[in-house]
């Protein structure tokens, strides 16, 4: 079975290849068919699989890619438990989000077009985690980019969405560079870029740190840029421009946690690179405080949900920072099923809100939506780390590891989940309770959403509910820890990131975190339940600390000054003076000393034959008299 | 002894001096393109002269290899030229040479 | 035998060519350009054989006495990296002529026979074992595009493709003088004579000090470096393919550029390796340099045409760089291979958006992207091709585009970081300067002209389709072009030593 495993991404590439090119001659209902069925066989395939697998890793060859000197790169993908763990959450996520789809998407003229972009999506993702050296990584890396770039561009008349598409495909490349530069000096360190080779070579000789920390910088950068860590993040938000099943899928559950994958493949390099670790988890820690804070002045549903996911990946990264890289990939796969059902919910919203995405518009939604509601608020308690909810035990494994690791990490992770919890709950509130802020019409039209889209968000409660009870911190067995060990040990390196046994300063530490989640969400209550705080909608009244942080602290408008615009000036006029009145201009004129020169010896040319043949012959002559005497 | 040989070789090269300036001085001086083209004849006429005087002197038929070459190329000329100046008169009504200015720079 | 072939048949048809009239003018063309792609195959077969069986192939080359006083021959033989350009050659010819299908032209019958006379001189180019061979044919490539340029060109014509032709023979001019050079240091031998064959101008290179050798790298670099352009010798070339008929700008960008890059590796390499290490950084900085100052021109172009030229630039100076960082004691074969397979990738890509500009052209009349937008409302097919190509242009993976330049980054990498680094700034500037146009030209609201767009005709959609199929082709298969060079890249590393 496990040697089928190359069909797993070639069942979705199939699905793009027949939706794209049959196109508009098949019936929305085919292809709804095709586009969840090869994802939902593509999950089962993986379930199989996940079933087999016993911890074994196994190396399934495609064909040969490229073959020069030394660099010997094929398709083939390497099974192992972490690659299942990203397919099962690749194909089951995405699966419930093509069959939401069917119902958000079913008025769209380009409903084909978009179950082809999501089919290739899956495609470019399962590649990406499947593959068994970077170059294959490489290729979903970037061709997950594409269909980000296709997707948030979804709706193209808009030059807005254009533009954040463009912004995303860009900023990626950015991130991009550094990996393909990581990657080449991985290559050009161990002679090759089979994971597998490469961890072997790095575990052979782990004195070289130097080389891993530029390694694991360059990897990080290429992470920073797909999962949106400072300074490349901005592209996310902005990201939001597409249909909101692409924000769950994409831009939530799967495709920003890519570089949590490299970077938990890429173990045993990170072990060995003490700086680029502590890089990584300064990084985390920052981005997330820094979106949490964003996030608490939000007023657009998807923005507020687009910057946590940016907190919430912070904190991934955290944990792979200080070593914790079981914690990470949890917290991926939790993040995954709250974040898609808070995505999935709040487009369950915005379509029954007829497009309306500001909260301060809505209100009291929890009669006329009644399903959205209280997924949304499983959802809501999951990432506000409330147990026994799963978000709760994730980022659990990846505080007490920042404990273990800096008190200051895990400070700093406090404050950010009681942000996290507080703006999360602001948003519940203001949605779902108080009274109706919207139009009359908005008002009339409410209505909970079809089946397709309900069943989804069921399904993906319950797995937010009790997706956490895999990861029971000290428990007899951590089920995931278990379960993922035997992929962090590959190449014969054993990293320990094995839960510490129970003590009383853990208890002590998840009491605190309870304690203050709990804290945000009571104050989250007082304000915006209790004394129906609304945000208002001129931004005078608020004050400047406010502002900046409401302006998202202008980062967007420095890089616009500090990069765009300088390239657009520089290129601009270099065109005009280096190009045109320099480089160009010096070439005319080593012509135009030709010109001048020949306008002067062309007065030689009289024109008249007699003259020319008189000149002969004298030239004869002076020849003969030379010669001669 | 032949004929060609009891003139002195002297005689030949006085001769096809003068023939070779007269064709000299008629290309210089005359406007009328036709004449220029014959004294170019006139010219390789002498020099053919020359060869063939040698050639007899010296009993060495080489020269005579020199001399079926340049009647080639002097009909190849005359063709050409001929034909250039049948279109010059054609475009010109002229054959003066006077009138072929238009190179001049 | 095969090789003749190759060069003869275009030329004989190039005559047919003359003496046809009407309609036939075309059909005759594309079917002697398909006759001739079909040759080719045959030929790439008969070389993998003869790479599988080691024994050597009579029928790949010809070495006949020519001009036998001055010691040249008519010495041409097909190996692995001619056979990649040569290839390349075959499959766009025909491309180049359908494109041309469905206009009116003047004089049809003059302007395929100078392509297919393009044809011959370039593949005479890439097969050419012999210095004077090799620049008898650089330089009768060079005669029918002039024709091409100056006859079907657009306004202002005239100067321009002057300006080309002084620029590019002035060029060659050194690079005869260099040849000559090396001629006149060939041993002499038995016979007396001097020798125009490669191997022997090689080794009188290899024999020279490193002063003689500076200056044939330098003719040789100059020739070369003016043909592909590298800044600053560059300017001739946007105007020149912005003026050109787009047919003429496909021959020069699709094909005849890799003259200069092929230039590089058949003769600057093996000529004078310890020239090309003293000066090694000089001329891998000039690369870098054109890569990313054609860039930001690039992003300063308000006109698509132009924008594609400046990226023509910027992807030859990665190629040239990746050629020059060969330096044969760290075996550094990546860059080379990269450089062989993006030449091939380079040569349909921007052949492929050549074609999409023309197509735009052809209904708009206009390059200027602000006057264009929202043509993907009318036209879906044409903007999914469009996409295909501009990816392969920007190297995403599966695409032909990027097998090439992972490899060239790699060798460059090897050669130093921080030049790598820089060359690798042409991921991100290709994405700005593509996706910028795609955005200005596609997407948005369709205008009141872009709206009569009118739908891709049967020809123009073969076409797309066959570009954009072998973009992904030779993205998902790229070891047929390197299984092709890899005897061929291995034997360069053996031959050039350094002193």
């Amino acid at each position: 079975m496990i040697q089928l495993a190359w069909l797993i991404p070639i069942l979705p590439l199939i699905g793009f290849l027949v939706i794209g090119l049959g196109g508009k001659k098949l019936s929305k209902k085919l292809v709804s068919f095709i586009g969840c069925g090869s994802v939902l066989a593509a999950f089962i395939l993986s379930a199989t699989i996940f079933f087999q697998l016993n911890g074994s890793s196994t190396v399934v060859k495609l064909a040969d890619w490229i073959n020069v000197g030394k660099l010997n790169v094929d398709f083939s993908f390497l099974i192992d438990p972490l690659a299942v763990v990203f397919m099962l959450i690749i194909t089951g996520v995405g699966f419930l989000i093509h069959v939401y789809s069917i119902g958000y998407m079913k008025d769209d003229e380009k409903y084909d077009r978009f179950f082809a972009y999501l089919n290739l999506f899956i495609f470019f993702m399962l590649f990406l985690v499947m593959g068994d050296n970077y170059i294959v990584m490489f290729v979903g890396w970037e061709g997950v980019g594409l269909c980000s770039y296709l997707l948030i561009g979804f709706w193209f008349k808009n030059t807005e969405y254009n533009n954040a598409a463009k912004k995303a495909f860009i900023v990626n490349r950015i991130g991009d560079l550094g990996f393909l530069l990581g990657i080449i000096l991985i290559y050009v360190t161990s002679n090759s870029l089979n994971f597998d080779a490469v961890f072997l070579h790095v575990h052979n000789n782990a004195s070289n740190k130097e080389i891993y920390n530029l390694i694991g910088i360059l990897l990080f950068i290429g992470a920073c840029g797909k999962s949106a860590q400072i300074p490349l993040y901005t592209w996310l938000p902005d990201a939001m421009a597409g249909p909101t099943p692409v924000s769950a899928l994409i831009h939530a559950a799967t495709m920003v946690t890519a570089g949590v994958y490299m970077i938990a493949r890429s173990a045993v390099i990170f072990v060995n690179a003490p700086i680029a670790s502590e890089v990584i988890a300064i990084v985390g820690v920052s981005t997330a405080l820094l979106a949490a804070t964003i996030g608490l002045f939000q007023n657009d549903i998807k923005k507020v949900l687009a910057y946590s996911t940016v907190s919430q990946l912070g904190y991934m990264f955290l944990g792979l920072g200080v070593g914790a890289f079981t914690g990470g990939v949890f917290h991926v796969m939790t993040h995954a099923f709250f974040k898609a059902l808070l995505f999935l919910g709040a487009g369950s919203v915005i379509h029954a809100m007829s497009g309306e995405q500001d909260i301060r518009k809505m209100g009291g939604l929890k009669k006329a939506l009644p399903i959205t509601h209280i997924t949304f608020l499983i959802a809501t308690i999951a990432i506000s780390g409330i147990p026994p909810f799963s978000g709760f035990f994730s980022k659990d494994e990846i505080l007490a590891h920042a404990y273990n690791h800096n008190k200051i990490y895990w400070m700093l992770g406090i404050i950010g989940s009681m942000l996290t919890a507080f703006y999360m709950f602001r948003l519940y509130f203001l949605t779902f309770h108080g009274g109706f802020r919207g139009t009359g019409e908005q008002k009339h039209h409410l209505h909970e959403s079809p089946k397709s889209m309900t069943i989804p968000l069921v399904v993906l409660a319950v797995l937010a509910a009790g997706a956490g009870l895999l990861g029971i911190p000290n428990a007899h067995q951590h089920l995931f820890h278990e379960f993922l060990h035997p992929a962090f040990k590959s190449a014969s390196v054993w990293i320990d990131d094995a839960p510490k046994h129970f003590s009383m300063d853990e208890g002590r530490l998840m009491f605190l975190a309870v304690l203050a989640a709990s804290a945000a969400i009571y104050t989250a209550w007082l304000l915006y339940k209790k004394n129906n705080l609304v945000p208002i909608q001129n931004e005078i009244a608020i004050s400047k600390f406010q502002k900046i942080i409401a302006r998202k602290y202008y980062v967007d408008e420095f890089y616009d000054a500090a990069i765009r615009k300088p390239i657009d000036w520089v290129s601009e006029k270099s065109y005009k003076f280096i190009e045109l009145r320099i480089i160009d201009a010096l070439v005319n004129a080593i012509g135009n000393v030709v010109k001048w020169a020949a306008s002067v010896f062309r007065l030689a040319q009289s024109g008249s034959v007699g003259f020319y043949m008189f000149a002969m012959t004298i030239a004869v002559l002076a020849m003969l008299f030379v010669k001669l005497f | 002894m032949s004929a060609i040989q009891i003139i002195p070789l002297n005689w030949y090269v006085t001769l096809s001096a003068i023939l070779f300036a007269l064709g000299v001085l008629g290309v210089l001086y005359r406007r009328n393109a036709i004449i220029i083209l014959m004294c170019i004849e006139l010219m390789l006429n002498a020099v053919t002269l020359l060869l063939v005087a040698f050639s007899a002197h010296h009993s060495d038929p080489t020269a005579q290899v020199f001399v079926f070459f340049i009647m080639a190329v002097a009909a190849a000329e005359v063709a050409v030229g001929l034909a250039i100046l049948m279109m010059i008169y054609r475009n010109t009504k002229s054959i003066d040479i006077d009138i072929l200015n238009k190179l001049k720079g | 035998m095969i090789t003749g072939l190759l060069i003869g048949l275009p030329f004989v048809f190039a005559l047919l060519l003359l003496f046809t009239k009407g309609d036939g003018v075309k059909r005759v063309a594309l079917t002697a350009s398909v006759i001739e792609f079909i040759l080719c195959i045959v030929a790439y077969y008969f070389l993998r054989q003869q790479q599988a069986t080691g024994n050597e192939d009579a029928r790949l080359f010809i070495n006949i006495g020519w001009v036998s006083s001055i010691g040249v021959n008519f010495n041409v033989a097909l190996d692995g990296i001619s056979m990649v350009l040569v290839l390349l050659t075959c499959f766009l010819i025909p491309l180049i002529i359908l494109c041309g299908y469905e206009k009116k032209q003047e004089h049809p019958s003059y302007f395929y026979a100078l392509i297919l006379f393009m044809q011959m001189a370039l593949i005479g180019v890439f097969v050419a074992r012999d210095g004077f061979l090799f620049y008898i044919f650089w330089e009768l490539a060079l005669i029918p595009i002039y024709f091409i340029c100056l006859i079907w060109g657009g306004e202002n014509r005239g100067t321009i493709t002057f300006k080309f032709f002084l620029y590019t023979t002035l060029g060659s001019l050194f690079m005869l003088a260099a040849l000559i050079y090396l001629y006149l240091n060939t041993s002499v031998g038995e016979t007396g004579i001097h020798t125009f064959n490669i191997q022997a101008l090689a080794e009188a290179g290899r024999g020279l000090n490193l002063t003689q050798q500076s200056c044939v790298f330098w003719g040789l670099f100059l020739a070369f470096a003016i043909k592909m352009p590298v800044f600053p010798f560059h300017t001739w070339q946007p105007d020149t393919y912005y003026n050109a008929p787009t047919q003429g700008t496909m021959l020069l960008s699709g094909i005849m550029l890799k003259m200069g890059t092929y230039g590089l590796i058949r003769w600057l390499l093996p000529m004078c390796p310890d020239a090309l290490n003293y000066w090694g950084a000089t001329v891998i900085g000039l690369s870098i340099i054109s890569i990313i100052y054609a860039s930001f021109m690039a992003i300063a172009q308000k006109d698509f045409k132009r924008l594609i030229a400046y990226s023509s630039i910027a992807h030859v100076g990665l190629i040239a760089a990746g050629v020059l960082v060969f330096l044969p004691l760290k075996e550094n074969t990546e860059g080379i291979t990269g450089a062989i397979v993006q030449m091939f990738s380079h040569g349909i890509n921007v052949v492929g958006l050549f074609l999409i500009a023309d197509i735009i052209f052809s209904r708009m009349n206009t390059f200027e992207m602000a006057k264009l937008g929202g043509i993907r409302n009318v036209a879906p097919k044409f903007a999914a091709f469009f996409l295909i190509i501009m990816m392969g242009s920007v190297a995403l993976p599966l695409t032909n585009g990027f097998v090439g330049e992972f490899l060239l980054i790699s060798g460059i990498y090897k050669y130093s970081a921080f030049a790598a680094g820089c060359a690798g700034l042409t991921i991100i500037f290709g994405a700005v300067y593509m996706l910028r146009g795609y955005q200005f030209i596609m997407l948005g609201e369709t205008k009141s002209n872009t709206s009569l767009f009118t739908p891709l005709t049967k020809i123009e959609t073969v076409m797309l389709v066959i570009i954009s199929c072998a973009v992904i082709f030779f993205g998902v298969c790229p070891n047929l072009i390197l299984d092709l060079v890899r005897s061929d890249v291995n034997a360069l590393v053996r031959e050039i030593k350094l002193k």
